[in-house]
């Protein structure tokens, strides 16, 4: 178990409303962004975080309104941009514990350049990608990870666009953590936080999320009770994959999953694959799990590497560098290279 | 035998030589290392490499003519020089492309082996220049560079291809003898460049001295000069490029505010040799940020400036179009952050390798919403290093975004600069709040300490800084407007007007610390010549040139474009014309026309060259009448 995945209860005496501001929330009623706020203002009293050292980057759209309610540090940046934000501040002063608040539309649209790099180059922060399928605050037009032939106001006969998946698409970018939660189950989300918030480098966690004005049950086949056990896999590391309390499982065959019936004669729990998150070959496998219905939609931590920040190689350069040449002074540095005199 | 000293030197005051080849004729180099003799000479001297947007264009054609051009003098030297004096062209293609840059009787030295068919071929001439009569106006020195370049180095093992590039070497050797300059910097040069190959070390020693003397046994060349020492300020002196002083003037910055320099950048002709420069410098604590695009250039440079730091990024037109709404964020939140931005031709991709001022409309207004930020255009390359320190103060004072518009001139150009001491710096001190006070801190709606980010300095208007990892001062920022004090979100109708009008108001602030605007020539009279950033090296020549004719013509320069100097409206009263010279269309006479409700005389060059001096003589006198 990763330091401080546990948590110890207390941090340093804080109280998640420590980490409340004073602004009124002002998402719709019933919006799934609600449970998210109030699990991340949960979790941080358990980090052990200074409070002064956290904060919190957001993009545009409704998961953009994030920072204004926390009681931290925090900016409300430009549409798509806040992976570039973090990105400065994180490398400017490393004591800090930053979290990107971005969504499906943000990141993934207008944001895909920068949240590709951010993984690639493992800048230490927490991504949360609130993904709603739709985009909310401009009040309904599908989004880049909206399915094919959604109608909305933008697409009346229905989109056009092959939707991503982003869990891939960061796997895809060489992210060292990715993971995936919904905003249904509270103590899901809040261990899927507290993981990566313990893992050292960028880590990618998508968050279903329902938009219940724009995109009501876009995800309750995986989130409600009725459905949610034949439909989602929890997986855990070290743990056979199995789902439908545990009636179901998925194995190997050949290079592709299969879904078993672990209560027929022929299979049982010994032929699931065995999960291990450090293994990128099973989480590229899982990941893709998103075009094929007849598979459970995995949650959990899916993916992760220990592998150096960016952040930590540009500070031992920078160290690295001063032993080797000394700390600069101004006086010799514009006095290198070839001068002469007149007296 | 020792052959007859034909060339008994004759003292000139000034020359302006160009050294043009192929691109991969190792014309810069030439041109730095008699640079550099010509600053062990003494001379004032300002240079210009002409160098081609393409990598590596076909050899011997007009497109790959990489050029570098030095003006040195005994008297004060404004720009790289309007009329070259001696052109050395190492082929066919050098001498169709510069030919029209040297003065009538002028000299022109070419290397005679590159002129066979296909040279002109490749150059597309129809007939030889060398026969044809079109040099005629011109004092020509035919010299088989190629083949001397081999004979002389005969007796080596170094390959064909490794002895034809050390030609370069005799074409110094040569211009070096006909100026009477040091030949010992060069040979420095040569010994520690190439210490580790022997072979190729002793090969450019040999030809460099092969090419000085063969100035002095042919009697082809028919002068020698010397260029005595100018008289300049004491102090120790360095030849510096405008992009180099930029990144020298940020690590200044960085040193003397304490405050750890965070560059942010996407490579761009011409800005990238600022990151060049800046990123060696690592054991003064810069940070330098290759960004995947231009938009996350700058917005890590917003977040470093969030941390504390000194967030900058440079770029240049196009790359200042992407940044826009970031700069519009800064604004809006009231952080630090300099933008330089290396003015190239455009529109769109323009002109990448060549310089213009096309950009200022775009700094003062290409921003959505009211955003106005000051700009600061430095005037010569070693003013590129006191613009550079100043925009950071200005930026870190004023809790502003400032744009910097510097040119390819500027930056790739390069002038004999007197180093300051570092005590004669501007004091550069950054005010943090390092906790809560009275005047700070407010009881939220919950009855809790809340600070203010938006309180402000009352002498700059300045917003309260704070940095993230401070307790108590925990606050959110963002490109909402925002209310007053508290910095919360804000949609209140007169709010919303009086943050607008105290944005401006504090951008206005600025022009507070400016020193007295500087009037030379006349201070008053029938003209001003009135210009802004880079142009000051030609007017400042032009209006001497003027004025030594007899005439009583004054000229401005000015290095802060916005917010104006508040004493420029009372130095305009002076003057019965105003001339305004911009490498544009005219977009400082828009400014100054809506400012100052008066006419003004625009001379406008978009050709992707400097002003020459004699253009503005001409504009002047015309004028004049």
């Amino acid at each position: 178990m990763p330091p401080g995945f546990s948590g110890d209860g207390g941090g340093n005496g804080l109280s998640r409303k420590d980490f409340q501001s004073d602004q009124d929330v002002r998402w719709c009623p019933g919006c799934g962004d609600y449970a998210i706020l109030s699990t991340v203002q949960r979790v941080l009293p358990e980090l052990g975080v200074d409070k002064e050292n956290v904060v919190f980057i957001s993009g545009i759209g409704c998961s953009g309104r994030f920072p204004y309610y926390m009681d931290t540090y925090g900016m409300h940046s430009i549409h798509g941009r806040a992976p570039a934000f973090a990105t400065g501040l994180k490398v400017s002063n490393p004591a800090l514990d930053v979290w990107i608040v971005t969504g499906d539309g943000d990141a993934l649209s207008i944001g895909g350049n920068h949240l590709i790099h951010a993984l690639r180059r493992n800048i230490d922060t927490q991504i949360l990608l609130f993904n709603n399928k739709i985009y909310g605050l401009t009040k309904g037009q599908y989004s880049p990870t909206s399915e094919l032939g959604k109608v909305t106001k933008s697409t009346p006969y229905g989109s056009v666009d092959a939707p991503f998946n982003p869990v891939a698409v960061a796997l895809g970018a060489d992210a060292s953590f990715v993971g995936r939660t919904m905003d249904r189950d509270p103590k899901h989300m809040k261990a899927l936080m507290k993981a990566a918030h313990a893992h050292a480098g960028a880590s990618f966690l998508e968050i279903y999320q329902n938009c219940n004005i724009f995109n009501d049950g876009a995800f309750f086949e995986f989130t409600e009770r009725d459905t949610k056990s034949e439909r989602a896999l929890f997986v855990e590391d070290g743990q056979p994959l199995t789902y439908a309390n545990g009636t179901k499982g998925l194995r190997l065959d050949g290079l592709s999953l299969e879904a078993i019936d672990l209560e027929s004669d022929r299979w049982s729990v010994s032929d699931c694959l065995v999960y291990d998150t450090s293994d990128r070959q099973m989480a590229h496998l899982l990941g893709r799990i998103f075009w094929e219905d007849d598979l459970p939609r995995p949650f959990g931590v899916l993916y992760q590497e220990a592998r150096p920040t960016y952040g930590d190689l540009v500070h031992q350069q920078l160290e690295a560098v001063t032993e080797k040449k000394g700390a600069g002074t101004l006086h010799d540095l514009l006095h290198s290279g070839d001068t002469w005199t007149i007296d | 035998m020792s052959a007859p000293d034909t060339a008994a030197p004759t003292s000139i005051p000034e020359a302006t030589v160009l050294f043009a080849g192929d691109s991969g004729d190792g014309m810069q180099l030439t041109g730095s290392q008699f640079t550099l003799a010509s600053a062990y000479a003494h001379n004032d001297l300002a240079t210009l490499p002409d160098y081609p947007a393409e990598i590596r264009a076909p050899a011997g054609t007009t497109y790959g003519v990489s050029g570098f051009q030095l003006h040195f003098g005994a008297v004060d030297i404004h720009t790289p020089g309007d009329k070259v004096d001696l052109l050395i062209a190492m082929n066919a293609a050098a001498l169709k492309v510069h030919k029209h840059r040297v003065r009538t009787g002028g000299t022109i030295a070419v290397n005679t082996d590159a002129f066979a068919d296909r040279d002109l071929d490749l150059a597309d001439l129809d007939s030889n220049p060398l026969t044809d009569g079109s040099l005629a106006d011109y004092e020509v020195i035919e010299i088989p560079l190629t083949t001397l370049t081999r004979d002389a180095l005969a007796d080596t093992s170094l390959s064909k291809k490794q002895v034809d590039r050390s030609k370069n070497m005799f074409a110094l050797g040569l211009a070096l003898w006909m100026y009477s300059r040091p030949v010992a910097p060069a040979e420095d040069w040569i010994r520690q460049k190439f210490a580790d190959q022997p072979a190729i070390r002793d090969a450019n020693l040999h030809v460099l001295r092969k090419g000085t003397h063969y100035g002095e046994t042919i009697e082809a060349i028919g002068h020698r000069y010397t260029v005595d020492a100018a008289a300049m300020k004491p102090g120790t002196y360095r030849a510096i490029r405008g992009a180099q002083a930029l990144a020298l003037g940020l690590v200044a910055a960085g040193d003397q505010s304490g405050l750890d320099v965070f560059y942010g950048s996407y490579p761009i002709t011409p800005a990238s040799d600022i990151l060049h420069e800046i990123s060696k410098h690592k054991n003064f604590g810069v940070i330098t940020f290759q960004a995947e695009d231009e938009i996350a250039a700058v917005g890590s440079a917003v977040g470093a400036s969030f941390s504390g730091n000194l967030g900058v990024c440079a770029t240049s037109g196009p790359g200042v179009a992407l940044k826009t709404e970031t700069i519009g964020l800064a604004v809006m939140t009231e952080l630090p952050l300099v933008v330089i931005n290396m003015q190239r031709g455009g529109p769109s991709t323009g002109l990448p390798t060549k310089p213009e001022q096309g950009d200022l409309l775009q700094a003062l207004y290409g921003r959505n919403g009211e955003a106005p930020l000051p700009v600061i255009a430095p005037t010569s390359p070693g003013d590129c290093f006191y613009a550079a320190y100043e925009a950071a103060r200005i930026a870190t004072k004023y809790m502003t975004p400032v744009m910097l518009l510097a040119d390819g001139y500027l930056g790739n150009g390069s002038e004999a600069w007197r180093i300051p001491s570092i005590d004669d710096l501007p004091p550069f001190d950054v005010r943090f709040e390092t906790g809560p006070t009275d005047r700070t801190m407010h009881k939220d709606d919950d009855g809790n300490d809340q600070f203010l980010p938006y309180v402000r300095h009352e002498d700059t208007l300045a917003r309260v800084w704070a940095r993230p990892g401070t307790p108590k001062l925990e606050h959110r920022i963002g490109g909402l407007e925002k209310e007053a004090r508290t910095g919360n979100v804000s949609y209140d109708a007169e709010n919303h007007q009086r943050m607008v009008e105290t944005r401006a108001a504090k951008v206005e602030r600025v022009a507070q610390d400016y020193p007295p605007t500087a009037v030379h020539g006349a201070t008053e009279g029938e003209l001003l010549v009135l210009g802004w950033g880079s142009t000051k090296g030609a007017i400042e020549e032009a209006v001497e040139r003027v004025n030594e004719s007899g005439r009583r013509v004054g000229r401005v320069q000015l290095r802060h474009v916005f917010p104006l100097p508040r004493d420029l409206e009372e130095i305009l009263d002076r003057f019965e014309t105003i001339l305004v010279p911009e490498l544009n269309n005219g977009q400082l006479i828009r400014l100054l026309r809506d400012t100052y409700l008066r006419d003004f005389q625009p001379l406008n060059k978009i050709q992707g060259r400097p002003f020459r001096a004699e253009e503005i003589v001409a504009a002047i006198e015309n004028h004049l009448g």
